[in-house]
């Protein structure tokens, strides 16, 4: 028996026909765990896929990489659909995957998962992003399906709750390929021609698959952007999509959001009764204190008796009268007492009190009084005036004193 | 009589503001005499607001300069 020598590249190709021959691994799906997942710049992506005993090398190229609504990462357990051959340049066999499927979850909601993780590190959920909603919206721009239940429950409750508030429909098509571009454009829209104070946007429920624009990163970033703020109100109560986490407010349902976004009017009603009895209750408080402070003023004595002041100052002017007069008359008395002591002394210096005690005044001719002996000459005629009656002398003689 | 020419919100914010300030009680009579009358107007005011509001609902449609322009919403299933 002799063996037949080939190439290498004879013995590849060969294996490869035998590989390519086989129905099996023309098209199968394989379970295991992904690990060394690497990314190219080519786009391709190249990973190995293990179990507890064996592995095989797997690429999944850029267009069919492209479909994946995830991202592959290690660690995970994904069934891989595609074929097996032959690479002829290193003789490696491994499998050419068209499709991966994550096990265990749906693949939807791994993506689901992966971008709700990936916005939330970039912040877009962050309570400290969130705009206050109005409290009574003027108009509302509602961003749904013109068709079906939901938008006509939100028109329904919003006219019953606060027909005030005007209502904008802008018509898009909620599910489907278009479905998130027409919602980011509406939502840009609405804001540029601030056809609002308010948004909503949402659908009534539906299949994960029907609800899935609203996890549309475009339209989970569009949201984000709006200045206006929106209200997310999307399916049934359960159902939450990203939308929600990013949305302003997240409503339960579409109806939820109707109710969320305005007042009650009945329960306006009740409030403004309520403010008109605390205005008049605090008006007739304030009356009532003004009343009992005025009958408090009229009822003191000055008000009650009007001459009382009068007649008060009248006897304060009395008192300060007897005053003034009995000063005067004790200033009188006092002047009449110094008068009588000048009187005295004045009455003891009088030369007629001289006269008493034996003296005498001599006084010439010409009535001027002599008091010195030179004043006169033998002969002369004195006049000598005594206490009581008076003598005309003749001068014998003069005497002068040495 | 006052003259109310405000938004909803402005007029409840206003009433809010005037009904503390009554109980507060401080304001001189004459003051809180005008501003019973001006809450007093505002309630009817705010009340009639809401008994005659009308539901408005419009469909958007671009107009010929991608300017919004109002029409009727007609919503069918």
């Amino acid at each position: 028996m002799e063996n037949a020598v080939l190439s290498v590249t004879e013995l590849n190709n060969h294996i490869k026909d035998l590989m390519d021959s086989d129905l099996l691994l023309m098209g199968l799906a394989v379970k295991g765990e992904i690990s060394n997942y690497k990314l190219y710049p080519s786009g391709h992506h190249y990973f190995t896929l293990k179990d507890a005993e064996s592995s095989i090398r797997c690429v999944m190229f850029k267009g069919n990489a492209s479909k994946l609504r995830f991202t592959p990462e290690n660690g995970m357990n994904v069934t891989a659909v595609g074929r097996v051959t032959v690479f002829p340049r290193d003789g490696g066999y491994q499998l050419y995957c068209t499709e991966l499927l994550p096990e265990g979850m749906g693949d939807l909601h791994i993506a689901f998962e992966q971008l709700k993780d990936k916005l939330s590190k970039e912040g877009l959920f962050d309570a400290s992003h969130k705009k206050p909603l109005p409290k009574y919206p003027k108009t509302i721009a509602i961003i749904t399906s013109s068709a079906g239940a939901a938008v006509r429950d939100m028109i329904r409750i919003l006219g019953k709750r606060w027909p005030l508030t005007k209502v904008v429909i802008l018509p898009v098509r909620v599910q489907g390929a278009e479905a998130p571009p027409e919602i980011v454009g509406a939502i840009r829209y609405a804001n540029r021609f601030k056809v609002g104070d308010l948004i909503i946007t949402g659908r009534g429920g539906g299949s994960i698959e029907d609800l899935w624009a609203f996890n549309d990163e475009r339209v989970v970033r569009a949201i984000y952007e709006s200045e206006i703020p929106v209200i997310s109100a999307v399916g049934h109560e359960p159902d939450i999509t990203i939308s929600d986490y990013v949305a302003d407010l997240r409503a339960a349902t579409p109806s939820n959001a109707a109710e969320l976004a305005v007042p009650d009017m009945s329960e306006m009603l009740e409030t403004l009764s309520s403010l008109e009895v605390r205005t008049l209750q605090a008006m007739h408080k304030k009356l009532s204190e003004k009343r009992a402070r005025l009958s408090d003023i009229s009822s003191r004595r000055v008000l009650q008796n009007p001459t009382a002041y009068i007649d008060q100052k009248r006897l304060e002017l009395d008192s300060v009268q007897n005053t003034l007069i009995s000063r005067y008359e004790r200033l009188i008395s006092l002047k009449k007492q110094k008068y009588i002591h000048y009187a005295a002394s004045l009455d003891a210096l009088s030369p007629l009190k001289v006269l008493g005690r034996g003296y005498s005044i001599t006084t010439n001719e010409n009535g001027t009084a002599v008091s010195s002996a030179e004043a006169a000459k033998v002969g002369d005629r004195l006049n000598v005036r005594l206490k009581s009656g008076a003598l005309k002398c003749t001068v014998d003689e003069v005497i002068l004193n040495r | 009589m006052t003259k109310i020419n405000l938004s909803f919100e402005q007029q409840m914010e206003r009433l809010d503001a005037i009904v503390k300030q009554l109980e507060k009680g401080e304001a001189p009579l004459n003051e809180s005499l005008a501003l019973f009358e001006e809450g007093t107007a505002l309630i009817a005011s705010c009340g009639k607001m809401l008994d005659e509001a009308e539901q408005k609902v419009v469909a958007l449609k671009k107009g010929e300069n991608g300017e919004p322009a109002e029409t009727p919403f007609e919503g069918g299933e």
